[in-house]
């Protein structure tokens, strides 16, 4: 395994629906200079930087170039990952893979979007990433997307529109307690069962929001006395070109998660996520993804999920919290999304995590989605 | 505008793209001309997926054999898209509303992702048997394939 990985700051920009008062590097510096601040590190102490979004959202190209005066990548190995939703995790991925292979011993992994560069239009940049000629007619983005895997999940089970909605609700209480969090305002499940249909059966509370932020996670293998969050299980994995063959009705639509998923639990001696997770960090898109994922994961039986909301093992105070931060449901800039994944359960693990806090953490789970339901899975700890 | 309002740059610039349809593609489109829908075949899985591609989703095996399918099949997924968006396959708002799924043709082991006849998502259910409707005059493109109907 090379190296052993610490993560030893993190930072994240006040995410909301426009980011009006900053330009893209100015944004990413809040992150940056937000993470050196809690690693108690200068700008010298970095050997690269891997950066991404999502350039398509912008309408720009080299975003790596525009990124340089925010990630101080002047004059050191900087890399570009871009991976759409995955963009985040990957990063984290990459900085990982970097510093454990010995070639660096500090990596910045940075991640950023401003999705209200296109004024509002994020699901013509997503359509953008599918096939030209045979999905592009039909596919109305993550939301269609999503809707369809929805739509197989709930003929499979019977799970009904409020059971999905309870997810939602949990993930606006708890980004009440997340200062950086971009929807921070309670719903009921009346609200979300009249909120506007966009694909059947999803509906517009079900699904994330569209959000301008950066985040910024430093990876070391010298952490020294700094307090740490160990790297103790790194996997991905990638899918099919088409959503005709993503949906070709294998036991869960997101396959890939189970797989990087035992590949990860298996790096870090973990053989009951449900009992030796103490928080989940996962990339929800959708409430309807929480429940199919949480089953993808391990985190309990197929088909069951609705009971996990629902009894409230996922709530902060729960026995398994789920998306202390408010999730993607309530914070969702794209490239940055999968990286405050992995920021946040660093801080839970380092216990820097403030109200959202789980008492005693000590083992996170994190996850990331993209793509055509690719996958990518990182787990952390307090102990290497 | 105020002293203190931040300032924006408006920029909306036209851009046109043309994507090749490649070896494959091109045959299934054509296949389409001729109302008949063309599926690529891995003799060592086996598996047939449509559209023909080069490389087994299976296997990563050449796909060697292209055949012709049965136009209809089953329905495994659905929805009805409500919200407007801006289509950059046409560069002006998509027609909403509108249904599209995922069907499963005859002797086929993945889904294609097509339009549906069919109006309400209500009338719509897993495991419904659907059949292609072809344009009348076909041109080797894919809105030769007008949609998928209910066939029962």
């Amino acid at each position: 395994m090379g190296e052993r990985v610490a993560i030893v700051g993190a930072g994240q920009t006040l995410h909301r629906s426009r980011r009006l008062d900053v330009s893209a590097p100015e944004l990413i510096d809040e992150a940056v200079q937000a993470a050196l601040t809690d690693a108690g590190m200068g700008p010298d102490g970095i050997d690269a930087i891997v950066v991404g979004n999502m350039e398509h959202f912008e309408g720009i190209h080299l975003s790596d170039l525009w990124a340089v005066e925010g990630t101080g990548g002047v004059g050191k190995p900087q890399l570009k990952i871009a991976t759409g939703g995955t963009t985040g995790s990957s990063l984290s991925q990459a900085a990982y893979y970097l510093v454990a292979s010995g070639a660096f011993r500090t990596v910045l992994a940075v991640g950023w979007e401003r999705l209200s560069d296109s004024e509002g239009e994020t699901t013509t940049g997503i359509v953008t990433a599918f096939d030209p000629i045979y999905e592009r007619p039909t596919l109305a983005g993550a939301v269609s997307g999503l809707a369809i895997m929805a739509c197989q999940y709930q003929s499979k089970y019977g799970t009904r529109p409020e059971d999905a909605a309870e997810v939602v609700i949990q993930a606006r209480e708890n980004a009440l307690r997340n200062p950086h969090a971009h929807l921070r305002k309670p719903v009921t499940t009346a609200e979300v069962l009249a909120s506007p249909m966009l694909s059947t059966p999803m509906r517009y509370l079900d699904m994330c929001p569209t959000s301008d932020g950066a985040a910024a996670v430093l990876f070391t293998s010298r952490p020294g006395d700094r307090s740490a969050a160990w790297v103790r299980g790194v996997s991905g994995a990638h899918n099919h070109v088409y959503l005709g063959d993503v949906a070709e009705g294998a036991a869960s639509f997101l396959n890939t998660l189970t797989i990087a998923a035992e590949r990860a639990y298996k790096q870090a001696g973990v053989t009951s996520p449900r009992e030796q997770f103490d928080v989940v960090e996962m990339y929800e898109p959708c409430t309807w993804a929480a429940l199919e994922w949480a089953e993808s994961l391990g985190l309990c039986a197929k088909g069951q999920a609705a009971r996990l909301w629902g009894e409230g093992t996922t709530r902060l105070d729960g026995d398994l919290p789920v998306n202390p931060s408010g999730g993607v449901l309530c914070t969702n800039p794209i490239g940055a999304t999968g990286l405050v994944r992995v920021a946040e359960g660093s801080l839970q693990v380092r216990g820097r995590a403030g109200e959202r806090q789980v008492d005693g953490a000590r083992l996170a789970l994190t996850t990331g989605f993209g793509g055509s339901f690719w996958s990518e899975v990182m787990i952390l700890g307090r102990d290497a | 505008m105020s002293e203190q309002d931040p300032i924006v740059v408006r920029c909306t610039p036209e851009l046109t793209y043309r994507y090749a349809a490649g070896r494959y593609g091109s045959r299934f489109l054509r296949g389409l001309k001729e109302g008949r829908i063309l599926a690529s075949r891995c003799r060592r899985c086996p598996r047939t997926l449509v559209p023909p591609r080069i490389a087994c989703t299976g296997c990563f095996g050449r796909m060697e054999e292209v055949v012709e399918v049965p136009p209809r099949g089953e329905l495994l997924a659905y929805t009805q898209v409500t919200f407007p968006f801006l289509d950059p396959f046409t560069g002006v708002k998509r027609p909403i509303p509108y249904c599209y799924g995922m069907v499963r043709f005859e002797g086929t082991d993945n889904t294609f992702q097509y339009f549906l006849a069919e109006k309400n998502p209500a009338n719509l259910r897993v495991g419904q048997r659907v059949r292609a409707v072809f344009r009348e005059e076909r041109k080797g493109e894919m809105a030769d394939l007008v949609c998928l109907e209910a066939a029962e």
